[in-house]
C-alpha cells in the first residue's frame, strides 16, 4: 500500500497490516524517518531552531514514482508485502514524515528491499521540503550524499 | 497544448503559474522547451537550461532533455528532490 497523506501514522497498525498481509514471511523490516533540524552543527549556534517544516509535492506523480519504485524493489528482491507512507503540508521537529515497511521471507530482503525503496524515495519521488526558523523560511538543498546512496543501486550490467 | 507545472523553490523564483502553451514548431523535445522559455523570457529562466539545478517530469515521468515532445503533454520543472 501507498500512501501520500498530511495525517500523521500510527506504525503499529501499519506493522500490523503487514503481517495480515505478508503470510508466511519470516521477517518485517520497518523504518521511520522524522523531522528533524536541518540546520549544520556549525551553524547552530547563530541559526535559531527549525520550528516547522513544509512538505510540497506533485499530486499524481507523487502516487506514481512510490509505486514504480515498489515495483522495482519487488523485482530485486523477495517482497511479500510492503506499505509506503509520505507524509505531506505543514509538519514539526520530531514529527514522524515517512514509513517504509516490507515483509520477506528472509531478513536480507526485508533491509535491502526498505533500504532500497527509502533511497529512491529520497531522491526520485517529487517531495520538497521549506524549513521555517524564526521569521524566514527557505528551501532545503538536495544533498550529493542522498543522490549517492541510491546511485550505488543501480545494476551494473 | 502543452501543460507546464511549476514546483517549490522553481515555482518561487521564475514566480510561475501552471500555465498552457502551443509548442513552437522548432521545439521538438525537452532541451528545446528549456531553451525556448529561457530565451523568450526574462533572465531568470536561464536556470531552466541546467540539467543540474532543474529535473524535468513528461506525464508524471522523470525524463533527459533529448526526450521527444509531441505537444500534448503534461510537463513539470522542478529542483532536485528532497523527500524523505
Amino acid at each position: 500500500m501507498i500512501s501520500v497523506q498530511n495525517a500523521d501514522f500510527d506504525m503499529a497498525q501499519l506493522y500490523a497490516a503487514l503481517r495480515r498481509e505478508a503470510g508466511n514471511a519470516g521477517g518485517i523490516a520497518c523504518f521511520t524517518g522524522l523531522v528533524r533540524e536541518f540546520y549544520e552543527p556549525e551553524q547552530k549556534d547563530s541559526a535559531p531552531a527549525v520550528k516547522s517544516l513544509f512538505l510540497e509535492h506533485y499530486p499524481g506523480m507523487t502516487e506514481k514514482a512510490l509505486a514504480d519504485i515498489v515495483t522495482e524493489a519487488e523485482g530485486r528482491w523477495d517482497v511479500l508485502a510492503s506499505q509506503v507512507v509520505h507524509r505531506v503540508g505543514e509538519l514539526h521537529a520530531g514529527d514522524q514524515i515517512v514509513f517504509v515497511g516490507v515483509a520477506s521471507t528472509h531478513r536480507g530482503d526485508a533491509f535491502a528491499a526498505a533500504e532500497f525503496i527509502m533511497d529512491y524515495l529520497k531522491t526520485r519521488a517529487p517531495f520538497w521540503k521549506k524549513q521555517q526558523a524564526g521569521d524566514t523560511s527557505e528551501w532545503i538543498e538536495s544533498r550529493a550524499s542522498d543522490e549517492r546512496a541510491r546511485a550505488r543501486w543501480e545494476k551494473t550490467s | 497544448m502543452v501543460k507546464i507545472q511549476y514546483f517549490a523553490s522553481l515555482r518561487e523564483l521564475l514566480g510561475a503559474q501552471n500555465e498552457e502553451l502551443t509548442l513552437p514548431a522548432e521545439v521538438r523535445n525537452v532541451g528545446q522547451l528549456a531553451s525556448h522559455l529561457s530565451q523568450s523570457r526574462s533572465e531568470k529562466w536561464a536556470v531552466l537550461e541546467d540539467p543540474s539545478r532543474v529535473l524535468v517530469a513528461v506525464d508524471q515521468t522523470i525524463v533527459e532533455r533529448s526526450h521527444p515532445l509531441e505537444g500534448s503533454e503534461e510537463i513539470a520543472f522542478f529542483p532536485p528532490m528532497t523527500g524523505g
